[in-house]
């Protein structure tokens, strides 16, 4: 309280301070907030400057935001029903959620990643993966809507996982947990645990994605993951955790050996034993969900899986010790510089990829794990940053010749010269920081100027809220020698990872409305003169239509008590920011959302015999709440023929 | 922005040519060579009205910032955006306005003949070179613009009065009829009408056919007076 008040008077003091030194036609360089101010703020009708995409967390959701503002612009629903925008529920998106465990409602969505052409955001694509059931999904960035979402089979805990490749080639994943590979009932204690390094291939016109092969390693926790970049672009690397392989309390006993490894893949030669036949078979389930032409998601499920030991792939595969538990493992600009997290590491490890290719040729190894080599630490590093606060987590870079560092523990970013190494800066995050973000920052060509802090508490930042507080990210300026705070802004989920791209990249690819001439959703209604209902058994098929504002039909007659009534409602509209939603009484559903063009089907079992209404909820019109129908019940059996209006229907 | 020498625009004011400069062998019935050149130009000018719209009229208001706008076209109506008269037909259905379809006007059927005759006709008079045509030829074609705005008005006022008395927006006295010419309030909706490209293209030949004929009659009557 006496921060919050302290900060408040501070504040007023600037004020006054600084409408003090206008009145006097004082000096023209702005005061500290004053200048942080004009840096975010955009004015009410214009535009930012950056799309920025925040991982949800554990909402399954990824969150767009605009910057420098902060301003909150869309959520979307990826690995979670999400009842406003019907995903999830209605009958064109519940297949999206299929898995091999069947439809799964929920999941916990962590590294967004931009598809990339040379290196840089072509802002085609959006890939994030789901942790808990390893997936990885694609979202359209004309829609931002999800079109795709791939399970990885045989890995457990999808985390360090979707890094795409130089020109989005693929999405690479790792697996967080050591489990049986392929999954057999085991002693946990005693078994022997594996994991799968997992290479999704992209189609580079369609987006598709497909399973094409996973390298099986030794049972670590396989953390997060970069692709390399110009020199390194055929390599992919993954962090380890837990080399201990302990089962158990693994806070203490993950963290005994003062070394872990960051796993390097060469794509390339992984292919090659991939055409040559040196794979085995696994035949664990998995599903693959699209989105096909029709707007409609469907699922296939997959037995089969293409699976490469590295003893049959000698050249594929190499570890580098890398001190200590580390968590990123970031590829500078150039390809050259792979940074390790460690987060109980006191220095910053920073390979040289160079070094790297010349060590394996050297065969400058320590020993081996599973007939994977451990190259030397000495004949890989490149540096050590002395003195990085403790915990360092994830790094980006500006294009410019620096890093930035997110230090968790310490709660701060540290930021230090890929010449020499050295720490040049530091600045405080409010609190405890996971990942940061600069706009490209992960890219060959780095936009820079900002960087995103996406933080793990607030604590006192915000009004509090109960015992769960908002989630929370910050934006700092990096133009200047010395980072500069600008803005906090409230997150949802838990905003793991982001991604960030010029507007300009994608702001005038965005679909307005859907085509309605050119629908081919086989359940669509193109005019109210062709809107019908059919019974089939118990099932009823109400083909129907929105425009503003009104329903056709808005009388259906003759549906029964245990009925599934299929509600087809196309929303007729061809006009830009005017979608229908369609809500029924005591549907155990969701609202339908639907698009200027679109059709979505909700399905509802009527209970009880009576007259119940529907309406539209998204508010279209001024004659909005007039914008409602009627469906009359009756008890199974009845004599009521099935009767509506609008089209052929007998009720005029 | 370049500034010229102090005193450099006084120096070399052509002579104005005269008028009257019509060679004196030129029987006063036929039209000067340049005339028939200019005539037989702007004949030619009409067929961009095949390729350009006649006309356009614009709608904005606060929840169409972006504007919604159709243009009339010789023998089609069309949105401004792909979807605009789509949905300028969706809101006219709250004030009971009949939609606009652009296959219920025989206009757009006989405007592109009209054209077609118009500049047949031009060049016609370009090739035959009397005097007289020219003048029925610019008669004809002010009649037939005048005509044509006059069907543009009776069009406005028939939509903008005839609606439907079920309509859900019912405002007693008010009526929808689009300006003929510039832009007027219609509830949230300010409405503009323009000529368009064609359109304009129109007006300057109808402008030129009537300063040639005014030149011609002048170029005559001193030759004879």
């Amino acid at each position: 309280m006496t921060a919050i008040r302290s900060r408040a008077w501070t504040g007023a003091a600037l004020t006054l301070l600084s409408v003090g030194l206008s009145a006097c036609g004082g000096t023209s360089k702005p005061l500290g907030g004053t200048d942080a101010a004009a840096k975010v703020y955009v004015a009410p009708g214009q535009y930012d400057e950056l799309y920025a995409f925040l991982s949800g967390g554990f909402s399954g959701n990824v969150v767009v935001y605009g910057l420098p503002s902060g301003r909150l612009l869309q959520q979307i629903p990826v690995f979670s029903q999400y009842p406003e925008k019907g995903y999830g529920y209605s009958e064109e998106t519940k297949a999206m959620l299929n898995t091999s465990w069947g439809f799964l409602p929920w999941d916990d969505a962590h590294h967004p990643q931009l598809s990339i052409t040379n290196g840089t955001a072509d802002g085609r694509w959006l890939f994030i993966n789901g942790n808990n059931t390893p997936r990885i999904a694609r979202l359209d960035l004309t829609r931002f809507e999800t079109e795709e979402i791939i399970e990885i089979p045989n890995a457990a805990g999808g985390h360090g996982s979707p890094y795409i490749t130089e020109n989005s080639e693929y999405a690479v994943s790792g697996t967080r947990f050591a489990v049986p590979t392929p999954q057999e009932d085991m002693s946990v204690k005693d078994g022997k645990f594996g994991g799968v390094l997992s290479f999704v291939k992209i189609d580079p016109k369609s987006g598709r994605m497909s399973l094409a092969f996973q390298v099986h390693v030794p049972g670590f926790d396989y953390d997060l993951a970069r692709s390399g970049k110009g020199p390194s672009r055929d390599w992919s690397f993954w962090t380890s955790y837990n080399s201990e392989q302990a089962k158990t309390l693994l806070e203490a006993n993950a963290s005994q050996k003062d070394k872990d490894y960051i796993a390097a893949v060469n794509r390339k030669v992984a292919e090659q034993c991939v055409a040559q036949g040196k794979t085995k078979e696994w035949k664990t389930p998995y599903a693959h969900n699209t989105v096909g032409e029709d707007g409609i998601a469907r699922s296939e499920m997959l037995t089969s899986e293409k699976i490469l030991e590295a003893a049959d792939c000698p050249g594929m595969i190499y570890f580098l010790p890398t001190p200590k538990s580390p968590h990123g493992v970031d590829v500078d600009p150039t390809g050259e510089f792979i940074v390790g997290g460690g987060k109980l590491a006191t220095v910053i490890p920073v390979h040289s990829f160079s070094k790297m290719l010349k060590a394996i040729e050297a065969k400058a190894f320590e020993g081996e794990v599973d007939g994977i080599p451990v190259l030397k630490y000495d004949q890989v590093i490149a540096g050590e940053v002395q003195n990085p606060g403790l915990g360092p987590l994830h790094t980006e870079f500006d294009g410019k010749g620096f890093a930035y560092t997110s230090v968790f523990i310490t709660s701060e970013i540290v930021k230090f010269s890929l010449k020499d190494f050295t720490v040049v800066d530091r600045i405080p995050t409010y609190y405890s920081i996971g990942h940061l973000m600069i706009p490209g920052g992960d890219t060959e060509h780095p936009y820079g100027k900002y960087v995103v802090a996406l933080n793990k508490i607030t604590k006192d930042r915000y009004l509090p809220t109960g015992p769960e507080l908002t989630q929370s990210a910050q934006l700092y300026d990096i133009t200047g020698d010395k980072m500069k705070l600008l803005l906090d802004f409230p997150t949802t989920g838990e905003p793991h990872y982001a991604q960030a791209l010029p507007a300009s990249v994608i702001k005038d690819k965005q679909l307005k409305t859907y085509i309605l001439t050119e629908s081919k959703d086989p359940n669509v209604t193109k005019s109210e003169k062709e809107v019908k209902v059919v019974r089939q058994g118990a099932k009823v098929h109400a083909y129907m239509t929105a425009i503003r504002s009104h329903f056709v039909p808005d009388i259906i007659e003759g549906i029964q008590v245990g009925d599934s009534v299929f509600f087809h409602v196309t929303n007729l509209e061809q006009d830009w920011d005017v979608p229908h939603g369609f809500a029924m009484l005591g549907a155990r559903n969701a609202e339908l959302l639907i698009m200027p063009g679109q059709t979505r089907t909700l399905v509802w079992v009527p209970q009880r015999a009576g007259v119940y209404p529907f309406y539209c909820t998204d508010f279209c019109s001024a004659l909005h709440q007039e914008m409602q129908g009627y469906i009359r019940v009756s008890v199974k059996g009845s004599s009521v023929p099935l009767a509506w209006n609008g089209g052929a229907g007998t009720i005029k | 922005m370049p500034v010229g020498k102090p005193g450099s625009r006084k120096v070399g004011r052509p002579a104005r040519r005269k008028t009257t400069s019509r060679s004196p062998d030129l029987p006063t019935s036929r039209l000067r060579p340049s005339s028939r050149v200019a005539i037989a130009l702007a004949s030619l000018a009409l067929l961009v009205l095949y390729l350009a719209p006649l006309w356009h009229v614009g709608l904005k208001a606060p929840q169409y910032p972006e504007g919604l706008g159709m243009y009339i076209w010789v023998n089609q109506i069309t949105g401004e955006k792909p979807q605009d008269l789509n949905s300028i037909n969706g809101l006219n259905h709250y004030i009971g306005m009949k939609p606009i379809l652009p296959e219920s006007f025989p206009e757009l059927r006989l405007m592109p003949l009209a054209v077609a005759a118009a500049v047949a006709a031009g060049l016609l008079v370009a090739l035959v070179a009397r005097r007289k045509l020219l003048y029925a030829w610019a008669a004809l074609f002010t009649a037939g613009s005048l005509v044509g705005l006059a069907d543009f008005y009776r069009w406005g006022y028939q939509y903008g009065h005839e609606l439907d008395p079920h309509a859900a927006i019912k405002i007693p006295g008010m009526s929808y009829q689009p300006p003929l010419l510039g832009s007027k309030q219609l509830l949230n909706f300010h409405a503009t009408s323009w000529p368009a490209l064609g359109g304009w293209v129109a007006l300057l030949v109808l402008a030129l056919l009537l300063a040639l004929a005014v030149r011609e009659w002048r170029g005559a009557r001193a030759r004879t007076g």
